[in-house]
C-alpha cells in the first residue's frame, strides 16, 4: 500500500497532477474570454482559513493577453517559488463581484501539512485547532 | 377563450343570495395586473359541466375575499381592491378539460415577509373546492415590492463560496449511508473517510434526527471530530450538514446552537418542518453565520402529479424567499423525478437574479429577484462519476453534486469513492475551460483521467451501465415549435 503523502487540496484542480504551463495558459485564456481579471497571490501560511494571501501586484484588470499573465507568473515564481501561489479569476459583474475560479499554480517542494490540536473542554466537547507545522517559523523562512 | 366580463355592480351586486363568482367581480378579462400585484397561475380541471371561466373565477374568489354567498359586510371595505381578479383563462395544450387560469392579487392581501400568510391564501381552502376535480398551482409572479419584504437566503451562493474558499467548480457531497442504524461513532467514520477522500460536504439524511441507535449529540460530536480531522489532513475547508430537524422549535434551536458551539459551518432542516419553522431557522442562520441546507422531504406528495398540487418551481420560489441556502432540485439523470427542461427552470429560479418567461422550461412569468441572495441547488439521488460530463452540462457550476451510493459503494472504500468523484469533476472542469466539447468527449476525458487515478477507473467500471431512464410525470406543456425556412 502506498504511503499517503500530504498534499494540500485547496483550489479547483488540486486532485489532478500539477498543471503544466500550457494547461495554466489555457485556463488564463478562459478567464480572459469571460472578462475576468486574473491575479496571483502567494503565501507560506496555508491554513484553510487564511483568506488574505499576499498579492502579487494588483489584479490585472486591463491585461487581455494570456502570454503577459504567464510572464507575471514566471516572475512571481522566480521570487516566491518556495511558497504556494494561486491564480484567481475575479468577476466584477453585478450579482457576483467575487472570485470565479481559483487554483494553485505553485507548491513548496515539501508539504508537511497540519497537526490537529484537541483541547478537552466541558463534558465530551473538544476544541479543535488546525496548526500548520511550518507556522512556528517566521514568515519567509517556512519552506526550504 | 376569454369570455367578456359579466360583473354586476351597484346595489344589485350586494343583494342577498348566491351569485356566480364571475358575476361577483372575480372574472375581469380587461384587468391589467399592476407591477405590485402577486400573480398566480393555476391549472384547473373543472367538474363536468362547470364553465371554465366560472371555475377560474371561483378559484380567484375562494383564494381571496369570497364566501359561498353574498355578504353585505363587503360594503364596509374597499372590496374591489381586495378581490383577486382572474384575467385570463387558456386551454392547456394537449390536455382536454384542463385550463390555465391567471389570477392577480393586490399586495395588501398579504402580510409582508410571511410565507405562511401567502400560502394560507393561495393554497388554502381553494384546493378542496368541490366544483373542481383538480387544481394545481403552476407558477407565481412575486412583485419586487413583496420580494423585498423577505430576508432571502441566509448566506447565498457567493458568500458560501467565499467562506468555503471554493470557486470554479461544483461542490461535492455525499449522504451518509445506510441512512438509519449507524451508531454515532460509526457514522463519523463515514464522514471522515468521505471528506478526506476529496468531498467538500457530507450530509445527514432527512430522517436522521435523534433515534434510539444514535442520539443527536452523539452524531454532532463524532461528525465534528471527523470534519476537523479531515480539514487538517487536506488543508481544505470541510463541512457536514447536521440535521437539526426536531419536534419543536425549542429542540431545533438547541441542536443548532450545539452545532454552532462545535464549529460547524452548516446545519440542515427538512421541508416537513413547515414554512414558519423554515423562516425562523433562516433568521437563526443569518444571525449565526451558518449555511442552511434544506432537504425537500415530502415535496413529491404534492409536486409530482401534473393535475393536482403545487409545482416544485413554486416551492423553489417560496424557499428562496423563506431563506434557505441549499435546496434539492433534481439531477435529471439520477433515480428521482426530473424532466431536463423543467429541472432547468427550477435551477434558474434558484440561481438567477432575473428569470425571463420561458414556457419550454415551465416558467410562466418574468421574475425579478431584486438582488435577493441566490440559493445553491443540490443534485442528489442515483448519480455517479461516469455521468460527470452530463451533470456539468445539465446543472452547471453552482450546484452541490451529491454522490451517496456513488461514494460509499466504491469497491475500494469510501475515500477511494470520494477521490474518484473529485478527480472526475476536476478533469471535466479543466477540459470545459480549455474549450473542449466535453459533453461528447466526456467518456474519453474520464478514461484519460482514470489512467492516473485507479479509484476513478474502478468507479467507471462498476457503474458504467447504470442509468435511470423512465418517462417523466412532470414535463412542460409547451414544446419549442420547429419552423422550416426555405
Amino acid at each position: 500500500m502506498e504511503i499517503h503523502k500530504m498534499r494540500i487540496t485547496q483550489g479547483c484542480f488540486s486532485f489532478l497532477p500539477d498543471l503544466t504551463d500550457d494547461q495554466i495558459r489555457a485556463q488564463v485564456q478562459y478567464c480572459l474570454d469571460k472578462g475576468w481579471a486574473v491575479s496571483f497571490e502567494f503565501t507560506d501560511d496555508p491554513h484553510p482559513r487564511n483568506i488574505y494571501w499576499e498579492m502579487w501586484g494588483l489584479p490585472m484588470f486591463d491585461l487581455r493577453d494570456a502570454a503577459g499573465v504567464m510572464k507575471e507568473l514566471a516572475e512571481c515564481r522566480r521570487v516566491y517559488g518556495d511558497r504556494y501561489i494561486r491564480l484567481c479569476g475575479f468577476d466584477a459583474s453585478h450579482d457576483w463581484e467575487s472570485v470565479r475560479i481559483s487554483f494553485l499554480v505553485n507548491r513548496p517542494k515539501e508539504e508537511p501539512g497540519f497537526r490537529l490540536d484537541r483541547s478537552e473542554s466541558v463534558g465530551r466537547n473538544l476544541r479543535y485547532t488546525t496548526h500548520a507545522y511550518v507556522a512556528d517559523r517566521p514568515e519567509g523562512q517556512r519552506y526550504g | 377563450m376569454n369570455a367578456p366580463a359579466v360583473t354586476v355592480r351597484g346595489a344589485e351586486r350586494y343583494r342577498s343570495g348566491v351569485m356566480e363568482y364571475k358575476r361577483m367581480g372575480y372574472w375581469e378579462p380587461d384587468y391589467t395586473p399592476k407591477d405590485t400585484d402577486v400573480i398566480a397561475m393555476f391549472r384547473i380541471t373543472p367538474q363536468d359541466g362547470v364553465d371554465p371561466t366560472e371555475a377560474a373565477a371561483a378559484v380567484a374568489g375562494e383564494s381571496s375575499t369570497a364566501t359561498w354567498t353574498v355578504v353585505w359586510t363587503d360594503r364596509l371595505t374597499a372590496a374591489e381592491k381586495y378581490r383577486a381578479k382572474c384575467y385570463r383563462v387558456d386551454p392547456v395544450p394537449n390536455a382536454s378539460g384542463q385550463y390555465f387560469a391567471y389570477i392577480a392579487y393586490d399586495l395588501d392581501l398579504f402580510e409582508p415577509g410571511s410565507i405562511a400568510n401567502l400560502t394560507a391564501s393561495i393554497i388554502g381552502n381553494v384546493f378542496g373546492f368541490k366544483p373542481l376535480k383538480a387544481l394545481r398551482l403552476e407558477d407565481m409572479r412575486l412583485p419586487v415590492a413583496y420580494v423585498k419584504t423577505f430576508q432571502g437566503p441566509a448566506t447565498g451562493i457567493v458568500v458560501e463560496r467565499e467562506r468555503l474558499d471554493k470557486f470554479g467548480r461544483p461542490l461535492l457531497g455525499a449522504t451518509v449511508k445506510p441512512k438509519l442504524g449507524l451508531s454515532g461513532r460509526n457514522y463519523g467514520r463515514v464522514v471522515y473517510e468521505a471528506l478526506k477522500g476529496g468531498l467538500d460536504f457530507t450530509k445527514d439524511d432527512e430522517n436522521i434526527n435523534s433515534q434510539p441507535f444514535m442520539h443527536w449529540r452523539e452524531r454532532f460530536l463524532y461528525c465534528m471530530e471527523a470534519v476537523n480531522k479531515a480539514q487538517a489532513a487536506t488543508g481544505e475547508m470541510k463541512g457536514t450538514y447536521l440535521n437539526v430537524t426536531a419536534a419543536t422549535m425549542e429542540d431545533m434551536y438547541e441542536r443548532a446552537e450545539f452545532a454552532r458551539e462545535l464549529g460547524s459551518c452548516i446545519v440542515m432542516i427538512d421541508l416537513v418542518i413547515g414554512y414558519t419553522a423554515i423562516q425562523s431557522m433562516s433568521k437563526w442562520a443569518r444571525r449565526n453565520d451558518m449555511i442552511l441546507h434544506l432537504h425537500r422531504a415530502g415535496h413529491s406528495t404534492y409536486t409530482r402529479q401534473k393535475s393536482h398540487g403545487v409545482s416544485f418551481r413554486v416551492i423553489a420560489k417560496w424557499m428562496r424567499l423563506a431563506g434557505v441556502d441549499h435546496i434539492h432540485a433534481g439531477t435529471v439523470v439520477g433515480k428521482l423525478e426530473g424532466d431536463p427542461n423543467t429541472t432547468r427552470g427550477y435551477y434558474d429560479i434558484c440561481r438567477e437574479d432575473f428569470n425571463p418567461m420561458n414556457l419550454e422550461h415551465g416558467v410562466f412569468f418574468d421574475q425579478n429577484w431584486a438582488s435577493l441572495n441566490k440559493l445553491m441547488p443540490v443534485a442528489s439521488g442515483g448519480i455517479h462519476a461516469g455521468q460527470m460530463h452530463q451533470l456539468l452540462d445539465l446543472l452547471g457550476e453552482d450546484v452541490v453534486l451529491q454522490f451517496g451510493g456513488g461514494t460509499i459503494g466504491h469497491p475500494m472504500g469510501i475515500q477511494a469513492g470520494a477521490t474518484a468523484n473529485r478527480v472526475a469533476l476536476e478533469a471535466m472542469i479543466l477540459a470545459r475551460n480549455e474549450g473542449r466539447d466535453y459533453v461528447h468527449e466526456g467518456p474519453e476525458i474520464l478514461a484519460k483521467a482514470a489512467q492516473t487515478c485507479t479509484p476513478l477507473k474502478q468507479a467507471l467500471d462498476i457503474w458504467k451501465n447504470v442509468a435511470f431512464n423512465y418517462e417523466s410525470t412532470d414535463a412542460p406543456d409547451f414544446v419549442p415549435s420547429l419552423s422550416v425556412s426555405a
